[in-house]
């Protein structure tokens, strides 16, 4: 595989606005085993413009994470492509930045080493990125850990880390795997609305996975509904609301709409899929 | 400190029921001391330098050291080549295997027919004693690498060296460490029994001697020395990791 060039992502933002950060045509996928064959994604195609918050919303179990492992080039596609600003990068690894289900943090590096890990993969991490990641972590609450192990700190905490190593990383599109769904729900609002914050601020282009509606409305700008398996985008919404956004907005009507709308699709096919097993 | 106590009063107590024992036993029913010797004539010998021990103890130390340094390395390397290369890993693990099951005991006088009496063959029996729990261990620690973080290197664009060396290698660590500690005190015995078979100096050596003349208390006293070598290596051995791995969440016992 040819070394990547990364240009730094604030370049490229505002040069050339009609070439999205991610694009994603016609994925299919199918696991195949001796005994089965079991169809997990079905013609996927899907867009994230630059600096474009866009969420990934179905039921769970449904091949969400498996189309993050084609993006991130872990797994190959039966069919279709996955281009980023313009270039084929289909089964390649390296061009994304990515923040899994479980934050991941390597327990024998101290917070601050974490967040630079994905920079030091790329290359080299010099005195200013290390100030960098320092400033970062005083702004998502995290300054006085930075020396650190992660299995000091909260569930919380370690979430913040773990995003804000996806956030100091070189790739210009983040992905984010159901970040909260391991934490409890008073956790997982105050992280909502922190990540609402940060990325207001920092407009990075995010393809985020979830099966919180309320989550997806209040964060994306766009939101891809997910059938369940083999998933196949049902829909494609446009969520209205201006930024930057007040949490106050999930008692905005339109909002309440739109949840309402969506909680039934999803209902709908999670039926489906208890009905096929 | 309270709780440092609680758990060490209970086995201090047995160990010194036990020698209680023992010593009322030895002097109640008449047994002669080149049968068993009582703990305090062991202690007696003990401080009379039980003849020459020290200097043999000596060159028991050296021998174990070398020995261990070698056959950790010789252990790491195998496991590092075996994980690399996994057609050699299934081509020679099952011999690995089978060459733990050849008792030392015995192969230690063949490698004294071919090597003759000198540093090598002894060097030879505590590396094949020693290699294999590190290898095992290795190879084990390497292999059970966390599939979230290993996939998270990927998807960042990490290649084969920077995941073994940033993810691999740590995330190894406590298991390796586990494999060398038991090298540690294999090493000991390894060397003890090399210097059974062959040696003009050595504790070993001194055993030999010491049975011949039927010194039963100075045999005991030679075991003292070679468990506390056993656990002065182990212990030293469970420091560097303890400094190593301190990242590592405390574990309740």
């Amino acid at each position: 595989m040819s070394t990547l060039e990364q240009k730094p992502a604030a370049l490229e933002t505002g040069d050339n606005q009609t070439v999205p950060a991610l694009e994603a045509a016609g994925i299919s996928k199918t696991f195949r085993s001796k005994r089965s064959r079991l169809q997990v994604l079905d013609d996927v195609t899907l867009t994230v413009g630059k600096g474009e918050f866009v969420s990934i919303l179905g039921p769970s179990g449904s091949g969400k994470s498996t189309l993050f492992h084609i993006i991130g080039g872990l797994v190959k596609p039966d069919a279709g492509s996955i281009r980023m600003n313009g270039a084929d990068v289909t089964g390649q690894q390296g061009h994304i930045s990515y923040m899994p289900q479980q934050p991941a943090l390597f327990p024998w590096r101290t917070i601050e080493d974490n967040v630079l890990l994905s920079q030091e993969v790329q290359g080299k991490v010099d005195r200013e990125a290390r100030e960098n990641a320092r400033q970062w972590l005083g702004k998502v609450g995290l300054g006085g850990f930075e020396k650190n192990h992660p299995h000091t700190l909260s569930g919380g905490m370690q979430q913040r880390a773990a995003f804000l190593r996806a956030l100091l990383s070189p790739q210009e599109l983040m992905c984010l795997d159901e970040p909260f769904s391991a934490l409890d729900a008073l956790t997982r609002s105050d992280m909502q609305r922190w990540l609402l914050d940060i990325w207001e601020e920092s407009r990075r282009s995010v393809l985020f996975i979830t099966h919180n509606i309320e989550e997806a409305l209040l964060l994306s700008s766009r939101i891809y509904v997910f059938s369940s398996r083999p998933a196949a985008v049902l829909h494609e919404i446009d969520v209205p609301f201006q930024r930057p956004r007040r949490e106050d907005i999930i008692e905005h009507p339109d909002f309440i709409r739109l949840r309402r709308e969506l909680s039934g699709w999803l209902r709908e096919e999670q039926l489906k899929m208890q009905g096929a097993t | 400190m309270r709780r440092w106590w609680n758990s060490v009063w209970p086995p201090f107590v047995a160990v010194l029921f036990f020698l209680v024992a023992w010593e009322l036993s030895t002097s109640l029913f008449h047994i002669e001391k080149w049968i068993l010797p009582s703990p305090v004539d062991i202690a007696k010998e003990t401080a009379d330098g039980a003849g020459d021990l020290w200097g043999h103890v000596g060159a028991t130390v050296r021998l174990t050291l070398e020995g261990f340094i070698i056959g950790t390395a010789v252990g790491l390397i195998i496991a590092l080549i075996l994980h690399l290369i996994p057609f050699l890993k299934s081509a020679l693990y099952p011999l690995l295997i089978l060459s733990q099951n050849i008792p030392t005991i015995a192969l230690a006088p063949l490698l004294m027919i071919w090597f003759g009496f000198g540093l090598l063959p002894k060097l030879i029996v505590i590396t094949l004693v020693c290699f294999f729990p590190v290898a095992v261990a290795t190879m084990g620690g390497l292999k059970q690498t966390d599939r979230v973080m290993l996939n998270y290197m990927r998807m960042i664009g990490a290649n084969k060296r920077q995941i073994f060396a940033k993810l691999e290698l740590p995330h190894a660590l406590p298991a390796i460490f586990s494999g060398v500690k038991i090298a540690a005190t294999y090493s000991v015995m390894g060397a003890v029994i090399a210097e059974w078979i062959g040696a003009d100096k050595g504790i070993g050596y001194y055993m030999m001697l010491q049975k011949s003349g039927y010194r039963t208390d100075r045999m005991f006293v030679a075991i003292m020395v070679i468990v506390a070598l056993s656990l002065l290596l182990f212990g030293i051995i469970a420091l560097l990791e303890k400094w190593l791995v301190r990242w590592k969440p405390k574990q309740e016992n």
